[in-house]
């Protein structure tokens, strides 16, 4: 069963065409990377999911249409690339408003929305933030928070954007880390658009690649992720070793002074945009023509 | 790749804000508001007690006691003392607390509708409405027809005229649009508005005193009949705000996350903003504008109490109430006999003990 169904998603802000034709399929429980260059759509991917963008076609959240806030938040958890943190707000009043969905208008927050809050905070290792200003913690810290508010909604599925940007290594492995181990204890359906292919490998069951707004490639890491397709995309040498598992270890390299031939604008090329008219689902790819 | 993976855990970092902040959330709302209950029903007294005739103490908590039904005090004041109690000083008290919670109530509301501790009531172009319409009136000696009712009914005309139009011109392709034009456009029907206030002052200059009064603001009353008009919005208002306060703090994280939480800003913004427009249109028609409050209170309540409005919001109107009532106080007691605006009042004090409380927070931090 399908957690995410996406048909003929197109999105058209101020006359340019973002996204044009995305189908999509994400199995419930899994785990959707989403990549593509910069500009290629995978932000507004993730608002058309979440609701907050005009687009065409139809995005189904567990089997559900409804696209007004409410009942969609009530699906569909969002970590947005860029937070608005109120200023002064603690760390837990924080993680309370991921409770909106549930909550009428009322006096305050129930006891039952404070213990979830917590737990959450807890689950995390977060339980010592709760009463900080969270615009004085650290950006490691200050992400898991802002994962603590989408986890409190109970949403069963989770959408990121970009959730590692701004961190360090250590933090982006462990900011995955968590999402892998939430993902098992939860059952959680996430898709988490992605910047580096390295941690693209090793996360995700499935990956799916953007490029001017297209769905180009969607398949197992191993189908998307070859040097093939990476110079393609991206415009890099790189080589791929598949481990037993799945995993994908990406290593990037400089190029050779003579650039090989190839075109060094990634999907810029000719070459480039008539692959991108085709949708490769699970087929690997050939090697573009030297 | 499990190596890495251990080693990535965050390292737990233990400094002293740490030590200092207490295990789990604990909620002040309750003893906060009760502290604010407190302080509305002491200014109260305060201003009952108070005046150019001494009330005994235990009279006057006697004498209010007797009123209530099914209760029998003997309470030892006379027919004046009891007239100027319950016809003169009672309602006016009730008068300045309405106030004092609508305007410091609705400031709170603004400042967190707009995300900026700057708005005040008066943003959206209310003062400037309220002035024109009150200044109408005076020039064209319609003020005190309807048993000086037209007065108030003209400010708030002019106020709730003021904040349509702001908020027409402020739609973009007939849907709302984001605060920053709704501002734009209350500064610009303001500047409009004010313009023509202007003008009409310069070619009435026999008015000048009369408006001036009035824009400084007062709370004198005739008997019940302010009050009357007051307390069916002050309960709306009270009970939309405290309500939707919650709501406020979503709308602060912006409008895009706002609609992933589930909640619509557009709708939500106009619904709250028109409330609050109408609390602060109200409060103006009955006591000219009085400056500050919805400013300053809801600043030192966040200062005590903490961002969140759902505390935010009713800690303001209650303490917004004591603390024009007791500026109250003070406008008829320093000249005494003569009354000063209370406009006047509420900056003198509010200021100075706004830049207090800001400088005590800004030591401990």
């Amino acid at each position: 069963m399908s957690a995410v169904v996406v048909r003929g998603l197109g999105v058209t802000i101020d006359g340019a065409v973002v996204l044009r034709d995305v189908d999509l399929d994400v199995a419930g429980g899994t785990w959707l990377g989403v990549l593509g260059p910069n500009g290629a759509g995978k932000t507004t991917l993730v608002r058309a999911l979440s609701g907050t963008v005009r687009h065409a076609g139809t995005v189904a959240i567990g089997g559900d249409v409804d696209r007004r806030p409410a009942a969609r938040a009530r699906r569909l958890a969002v970590v947005p690339q860029t937070p608005v943190i109120p200023p002064g707000i603690t760390a837990f009043e924080y993680v309370l408003l991921g409770r909106t969905p549930h909550q009428g208008l009322r006096l305050s927050a129930s006891l039952d929305d404070r213990r979830r809050s917590l737990g959450v905070l807890q689950r995390l290792e977060l339980e010592r933030f709760a009463s900080r200003d969270l615009g004085t913690l650290s950006g490691g810290e200050r992400q898991r928070v802002v994962l603590a508010r989408a986890l409190v909604s109970d949403a069963p599925v989770l959408v990121l954007d970009e959730p590692t940007a701004a961190l360090d290594l250590g933090h982006q492995f462990g900011i995955l880390e968590l999402l892998a181990e939430l993902q098992r204890e939860r059952g959680l359906t996430i898709v988490a658009t992605l910047h580096d292919l390295a941690m693209a490998g090793q996360f995700g069951d499935r990956l799916a690649v953007l490029s001017e707004g297209r769905l180009v490639a969607e398949g197992t890491p191993a189908e998307v992720l070859t040097p093939a397709t990476i110079g393609r995309w991206w415009g890099v040498d790189a080589t791929t070793t598949v481990d037993a598992d799945g995993r994908v270890d990406v290593t990037v390299r400089r190029r050779a002074a003579d650039g090989a031939g190839r075109a060094t604008t990634p999907t810029s090329g000719p070459e480039g945009r008539r692959s991108g008219s085709v949708v490769a689902r699970g087929e690997g790819f050939e090697p573009p023509a030297a | 790749m499990s190596a890495p993976v251990a080693a990535a855990r965050p390292p737990v970092t233990v400094d002293d804000r740490d030590r200092v902040a207490p295990p789990r959330p604990r909620d002040l709302t309750l003893p906060l508001v009760a502290l604010g209950l407190g302080a509305a029903v002491a200014a109260a007294l305060v201003g009952l007690l108070v005046g150019p005739i001494r009330l005994p103490v235990g009279a006057v908590v006697g004498a209010l006691v007797d009123r209530l039904p099914g209760a029998e005090v003997a309470h030892g004041l006379d027919a004046a003392s009891t007239t100027i109690l319950f016809e003169i000083r009672w309602p006016r008290v009730i008068l300045g607390l309405a106030v004092g919670a609508l305007l410091s109530g609705s400031g709170a509301a603004y400042q967190g509708v707009f995300r900026n501790p700057l708005a005040d009531p008066y943003l959206l172009g209310v003062a400037a409405g309220a002035g024109l319409g009150a200044t109408l009136a005076i020039v064209t000696g319609t003020a005190s027809l309807a048993g000086g009712f037209a007065l108030p009914a003209a400010a708030f005309v002019g106020a709730v005229l003021a904040v349509l139009a702001t908020a027409g011109l402020s739609l973009r392709r007939g849907r709302p649009s984001g605060p920053a034009a709704l501002i734009l456009a209350g500064v610009a029907v303001a500047a409009l508005l004010a313009a023509v206030q202007t003008y009409l002052l310069q070619r009435h200059a026999d008015s000048l005193r009369a408006v001036y009064g009035w824009l400084l603001g007062r709370l004198s009353t005739v008997g019940w009949a302010e009050v009357r008009l007051v307390l069916p919005v002050l309960i709306v208002t009270a009970v939309v705000l405290v309500l939707a306060a919650g709501r406020i703090d979503v709308l602060a994280v912006g409008d895009e996350e706002a609609t992933t939480l589930g909640v619509r800003p557009g709708p939500t913004r106009a619904a709250i903003l028109a409330v609050a427009s109408l609390a602060t249109a109200t409060a103006v028609a009955v006591s000219g504008l009085i400056g500050f409050v919805g400013l300053i209170v809801p600043h030192g309540v966040r200062l005590i109490a903490g961002t969140g409005n759902r505390r935010v919001v009713p800690l303001s109107m209650l303490f917004g109430a004591a603390f024009l009532t007791l500026a109250d106080v003070a406008a008829r007691t320093v000249q005494a006999p003569a009354e000063l605006p209370i406009g006047v009042i509420t900056a003198f004090v509010g200021a100075p003990a706004f830049l207090l409380i800001l400088r005590s927070q800004q030591g401990r931090a």
